[in-house]
């Protein structure tokens, strides 16, 4: 499920987006990773460097596209609101784009639950965000509970790494 | 000459009343936990022409395997057999069955002629050397065989245990392919023991947890197909699905059908806050049910629709509650150790099925209504998800396994624990919901 989308806004992309009929695309084009693109998993290539600071490239990987939470919780750690803290000024700053914060959780819960749980997560997110000053308007919350482990082994340090929320760029063409 | 004498004594036991024989009646109590099955015999079904000799051979069979996988019957090969049935009308030998010590004998007929088949059988309590109940006469498309069969099997659970029957029912599920991190997901309709496996879906979108309707018509169950988590129904027969709960902003789960078919209790996510509403698949008039900053989800009817059964962390942790259909204050029943999730109340009425866990691991249980005589019935890394037997004597659940490998399968158990089975599937498989018995 996960395509590399090298260019923006070529009409190729565009035709993918018809072809597959893909959530993403219903919400403007994303630029997923690790656990973005609807949650596919796996590692795209986002558009940009990461050492250029308009890029979603330095989004993802200089800033940070996640945060991660303890088991069970859904409060944002003193990390983990720093690296919300550059998502939020990297939004303000590149207003073209919107986001979908995608929230996660371990495989150790069960399936409804865990996707109330993931919906706390994005939200925490999503209100940390808005509370720096992104705009709501630009930021929708989805949660996939259990259903996309990044990590797939049954410990703690797989665990750990897939109670996550990714906020996922979107070009807001469609806001 | 042996034949013969066996028909003198077959008629003796006839003529004498079966009770003074001193033969223990024919009878199985579920809920005692059979630790002996009973052992029968089911010789393969008499074809009324050769053509349906192939047929009438593989529904005895299916009948065989329905009442074994019960855990209540053990079936006696027929290597060990004494007599053959060769013709359906003829007498019964009952000394011959008596002998290899086959408790209850079911015999039976086939005939097909255009498409259509018929299947005639009868139940023999061979100890009391008589007929149990009447034979009966079923008549069907040949398709549609197993079903035939099941509903053989059926009835003879039902004369034998008083309880109703299951076999003649079908799964809905999801069916699963591909790695951990890269699961691909299809909703997938099968019978109850895995024959006839039917793909409603692709794997296009994640898929989760089908609900079947009180008639089995219908089928609810969550999609990813917007991009969001929500609900949708599907109709069965004519595979077309319609979105039910499309509010921008929002996400909709864990979907079930009212007893009466058209009202839908749900979860609804808002703002992060995840609460229990009812909606009217007629008129889209939304209810709801809880409003509490707390998660409520797995909401579940009684079969009467007065009340609904639901999980809730408003304690802390995930434990078990009942209100009033209309939302109301809820009464929690969980309070032993550990999490409760998933509660499904039982279609007699009379016990809730739950998910639970603790230490580390998973069970799946049941409970009174009242949440007395909790008893969990399995144990493992991963087991959740508990669907009933349209007669409440079983349930089948999804199974996870552990590690990088790990992967989803179904199982089946009854209400004693003691009778585990894996459920065959083509692919993995999770989020099992079983429907009503078919008409």
């Amino acid at each position: 499920m996960t395509h590399p989308l090298t260019s923006l806004t070529t009409p190729r992309l565009l035709m993918l987006c018809a072809v597959l009929a893909l959530a993403a695309c219903n919400n403007a084009a994303k630029y997923g990773g690790p656990g973005g693109a609807g949650g596919a998993g796996g590692s795209a290539v986002v558009a940009g460097s990461a050492s250029d600071p308009r890029s979603p490239a330095y989004f993802q990987q200089t800033i940070g596209d996640r945060v991660l939470f303890q088991v069970d919780q859904s409060t944002l750690t003193p990390e983990a609101q720093q690296i919300l803290n550059g998502q939020a000024s990297w939004l303000m700053t590149n207003a073209n784009f919107n986001a979908v914060i995608e929230g996660h959780a371990d495989e150790q819960g069960t399936r409804e639950y865990n996707l109330a749980l993931g919906a706390r997560r994005a939200n925490a997110a999503r209100e940390y965000l808005v509370s720096r000053g992104v705009a709501g308007n630009r930021l929708k919350v989805v949660s996939y509970g259990k259903e996309r482990p990044i990590e797939i082994c049954s410990e703690e340090s797989c665990y750990a790494k897939n109670r996550r929320a990714v906020t996922v760029l979107a070009s807001g063409l469609t806001g | 000459m042996i034949r013969h004498l066996a028909c003198f004594l077959a008629a003796l036991a006839g003529i004498a009343a079966p009770a003074a024989l001193g033969a223990a009646p024919l009878r199985i109590e579920i809920t005692e936990g059979v630790i002996e099955p009973l052992p029968f015999a089911v010789p393969d079904f008499v074809p009324a022409s050769p053509a349906a000799a192939g047929m009438a051979a593989q529904i005895a069979r299916v009948v065989a395997e329905d009442l074994t996988g019960t855990g209540l019957f053990r079936e006696i090969p027929a290597s060990a057999f004494i007599s053959t049935v060769s013709d359906f009308d003829a007498p019964v030998q009952y000394a011959d069955w008596k002998a290899i010590n086959a408790q209850a004998l079911i015999t039976g007929s086939v005939a097909e002629a255009g498409g259509q088949l018929t299947v005639q059988f009868r139940v023999h309590d061979v100890f009391s050397g008589a007929e149990l109940g009447n034979g009966l006469q079923f008549t069907g498309t040949s398709d549609g065989w197993r079903r035939m069969a099941h509903k053989v099997a059926d009835a003879v659970y039902s004369r034998i245990t008083g309880e109703g029957g299951y076999f003649d029912s079908r799964v809905v599920f999801v069916s699963e392919t591909g790695p951990k991190d890269d699961r691909r997901k299809r909703l997938a309709v099968m019978d109850y023991d895995g024959a006839n496996v039917q793909y409603l879906t692709d794997s296009a979108s994640i898929v989760l947890a089908p609900r079947f309707s009180p008639t089995g018509d219908r089928v609810l169950y969550t999609s990813y197909e917007s991009g969001f988590p929500r609900i949708y129904v599907l109709d069965i027969g004519r595979i077309e699905r319609r979105i039910l709960e499309e509010n921008e902003g929002t996400m909709s789960f864990a979907p079930r059908f009212a007893p009466d078919g058209q009202t839908v209790v749900y979860s609804l996510t808002e703002g992060g806050n995840t609460d229990i509403y009812t909606l009217s698949i007629a008129t889209g008039q939304r209810t709801r049910l809880t409003n509490a900053p707390s998660i409520e989800t797995a909401p579940s009817y009684s079969p009467d629709g007065k009340r609904i059964v639901f999980e809730s962390d408003r304690s802390g942790t995930q434990q078990l509650y009942i209100m009033p259909a209309g939302g109301g204050e809820p009464t929690r029943i969980s309070f032993g150790q550990g999490r409760y999730g998933t509660p499904v109340w039982s279609p007699r009425g009379d016990m809730i099925a739950f998910t639970k866990q603790n230490e580390g691991r998973f069970h799946i249980g049941v409970m009174r209504t009242d949440g007395s005589e909790e008893r969990l019935l399995t144990a493992s890394f991963l087991d959740e998800g508990p669907t009933w037997a349209p007669n409440g004597r079983v349930i089948m659940f999804t199974r996870e396994t552990q590690g990088a490998g790990g992967s989803a399968s179904l199982y089946s158990v009854d209400i004693t624990g003691r009778n585990l089975r894996p459920v065959r599937t083509p692919e993995g498989a999770s989020d099992p919901s079983w429907s009503p018995l078919q008409n």
